[in-house]
């Protein structure tokens, strides 16, 4: 008898589950293990107080970048900069005690490597497709663009995945996210799962594994996939995963860490399986005409307040029930801003071009394409550039990149997460308003007080050049 | 970890909805290396509202939280469960909560209790006259003293641990076994998989 049609994710779950219990939950196998300064000290402490180990230690790699000052790290006689704040300096000494003393892999805050772990775990070929991977971090979804079962971890999870590799899991709900037809000139990866988040809301995925089908995400490459599977989780999904193909293969061979000769035979025969078979059922599906989708801009404080850039600031009675008038209300008060106000009439004094989500390669050079030849608006204070890693940040430098960036008055950092937390000292100041192509425009979220405005990196770079949010088609004319 | 089957006592009425855990601890608190103290940071930008339900005075201590929708959504910081019980608080009611918060709270014995936005409503009532609320881990109920008895669903593995106080970590390393048999297999099938960082 043939087996059950079955999903991605339930292909990539049977091949994890080491036994399940009577109760439903299962221990599930890890098969990658990404750890930064942040959300690791106590489990690590945790391992040392009750003498355990680490089961597999060439299974976590380390490196350091919620933190990091993107100030030089190395001074002029290539001397290691000290960190400021004695508390980020506290923590970076313990991850570094903590992976020698536990002998994992680390990469160190002023090697070509480092960078934001989701974007090190690809650029590294770490993360592969149809592996189980977690982190500390909830955009740990971002290597779902992979193929990879990829999900956020609290920190006594990762003290159980260093102890035992696996995790103690609950199936989760599968979600058809389909996208039909083409995406319009100039709408990028970041538009769509914005425009998706504001469709399903910011819980709509809650106790779902979403999947993205159909052709536009056959069409896209790897950067872009990764900026989609990342903000999974800002539509309150665990994860989110598109099926590897040939672009995804192409990506990862070669790299230091992929498989190489014989096994990058066997594990492309292998990836090659996974995908969801014709006749599987998902708990949920959403179908988006992707026609639909404009530039899109967040105007509140949830992910799920999204409005084309074309559109107007919403009043809350726009919305059907109470709780989110509500929310919308104080969203308003916080973010300043009255109902039917153009969007193109809002006005920014900062741009962030960074994060997890959108500091690779193909989103600098898209930023880049935009300020060739221009400038930022005078109003516009503080405008930055953090690449996602070292060898992202090599790289364009190699194609000129930084040059533009600079001239059009950006300044040209070191990589980490920066400003899409506002955990060092990159902060947008209180009341100010940024054009920010980081993942969530929570309150206070880039700073106390700061008003976030989500969006793509040619958006943000067409608001550094107006002054005010903008269509960047418009700009382009 | 503590046993807890059940949580009683007065319950701060807050109900806000989308409560991430940005909110519940902002980042900057984040670059400690310990677990404790974290009260202190706790749902910082709402406490600089003055009159704010966290520093009214009839709330201090209360072992319950009342919140709306999505509780605990964004980023996966434990951090966010560790202020909360800092704060006192051992059980949250809601619609419901992200999946990493819940987990991230059943670790730390604080129950997750998910309910009905009316029963919420009606428990807010209850919270705002200052009455005490009974979160029951044996019946699975809320219950008030006006008689008002409202069934809550658990994950019996989460209900069993919380109950029991037991550390997920210990359970699992009894499992070493199916671990090992799960590698052994997958070193045959997968091979190219247990690499990693050894390159
Ligand atoms: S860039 Fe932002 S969202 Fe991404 S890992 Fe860093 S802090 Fe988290």
């Amino acid at each position: 008898m043939a087996s059950r049609p079955r999903t991605l994710y339930q292909k990539i779950w049977d091949d994890h589950v080491v036994e399940t219990r009577e109760d439903g939950t299962a221990l599930v196998y890890i098969d990658r293990h990404l750890v930064h300064e942040v959300t690791s000290p106590q489990a690590f402490e945790a391992l040392q107080l009750s003498g355990r180990e680490v089961r597999r230690p060439e299974l976590t790699l380390a490196v350091p970048d919620h933190n990091l000052p993107t100030t030089p790290r190395v001074g002029a006689d290539g001397e290691r900069l000290p960190i400021a704040d004695p508390q980020s300096a506290a923590q970076l000494d313990a991850l570094e005690r903590n992976v020698r003393d536990f002998g994992i892999r680390y990469i160190d805050a002023t090697a070509a490597e480092q960078g934001i772990v989701h974007v090190v775990g690809p650029e590294q070929g770490f993360s592969l497709p149809g592996s189980t991977i977690v982190c500390g971090d909830s955009h740990t979804a971002c290597h779902g663009g992979l193929g990879a079962l990829a999900f956020g971890i609290g920190t006594s999870e990762v003290e159980h995945v260093l102890a035992t590799q696996t995790l103690l899991l609950q199936q989760s709900k599968t979600m058809e996210v389909r996208v039909e037809g083409v995406l319009g000139p100039g709408i990028t990866a970041k538009d769509l799962i914005l425009h998706i988040i504001g469709q399903i809301g910011a819980a709509g995925g809650t106790g779902h594994v979403i999947e993205y089908r159909g052709p536009v995400f056959e069409k896209m490459s790897v950067e872009e996939r990764l900026t989609v599977c990342n903000m999974s989780i800002e539509a309150g999904a665990r994860a989110g995963l598109i099926a590897p193909d040939e672009t995804v293969f192409a990506y990862l061979q070669g790299r230091p860490m992929a498989p190489q000769g014989a096994d990058w035979d066997a594990a492309v025969a292998y990836w090659r399986t996974l995908n969801t078979d014709p006749g599987a059922t998902f708990d949920k599906s959403v179908t988006i005409d992707a026609a639909d989708i404009a530039p899109t801009v967040t105007w509140g404080t949830s992910p799920e307040d999204v409005v084309p850039i074309s559109g107007a600031v919403p009043s809350p009675d726009d919305f059907p029930h109470e709780a989110k008038q509500d929310a919308a209300r104080k969203s308003l008060d916080y973010m300043a801003l009255s109902p039917g106000t153009a969007m193109t009439d809002i006005p920014v004094e900062n741009v962030f071009i960074g994060s997890c989500t959108n500091s690779r390669i193909e989103d600098l050079r898209s930023a880049a394409r935009v300020l060739k030849g221009r400038t930022k608006a005078p109003s516009v204070r503080w405008a930055i550039v953090v690449p996602g890693s070292g060898l992202v940040k090599r790289q364009a430098e190699d194609e000129g990149l930084d040059e533009v960036f600079k001239q059009a008055g950006f300044e040209w950092r070191e990589p980490g997460c920066s400003a899409c937390l506002g955990m060092n000292p990159d902060k947008v100041p209180p009341g100010e308003r940024c054009a920010s192509t980081s993942n969530r425009n929570f309150v206070g979220r880039q700073g106390p007080g700061a008003r976030t405005h989500l969006m793509s990196p040619a958006m943000a770079a067409a608001a550094a050049v107006a002054g005010h949010l903008v269509d960047v088609r418009e700009l382009s004319e | 970890m503590r046993a807890v089957k059940e949580v009683a006592g007065r319950a701060i009425p807050f109900g806000a909805k989308n409560v991430d855990t940005d909110v519940i601890i902002p980042a900057k608190w984040l670059k400690t290396i310990t677990r404790d103290g974290l009260g202190k940071g706790a749902f910082e930008t709402i406490r600089q509202t003055p009159g704010n339900v966290f520093d009214d005075p009839q709330f201090t201590g209360a072992p319950i939280l009342i919140a709306g929708d999505n509780f605990g959504c964004g980023s996966s910081r434990e951090h966010a469960a560790w202020a909360l019980l800092d704060l006192g608080i051992h059980a949250v009611i809601a619609p419901s909560f992200s999946d990493i918060f819940s987990g991230n709270a059943v670790k730390n014995g604080i129950v997750p209790v998910v309910l009905p936005q009316e029963a919420i409503e009606r428990l807010m009532e209850v919270a705002g006259e200052g009455q005490e609320i009974t979160v029951d881990l044996e019946s699975q109920t809320v219950t008030t003293l006006y008689q008002d008895r409202f069934a809550f669903e658990l994950d019996p593995f989460r209900r069993h641990c919380l109950m029991n106080g037991l550390d997920e970590v210990a359970l699992t390393l009894e499992r070493q076994d199916a671990i090992d048999r799960f590698e052994t297999r997958r070193a045959g099938a997968q091979g190219w998989l247990a690499t990693g960082t050894n390159i």
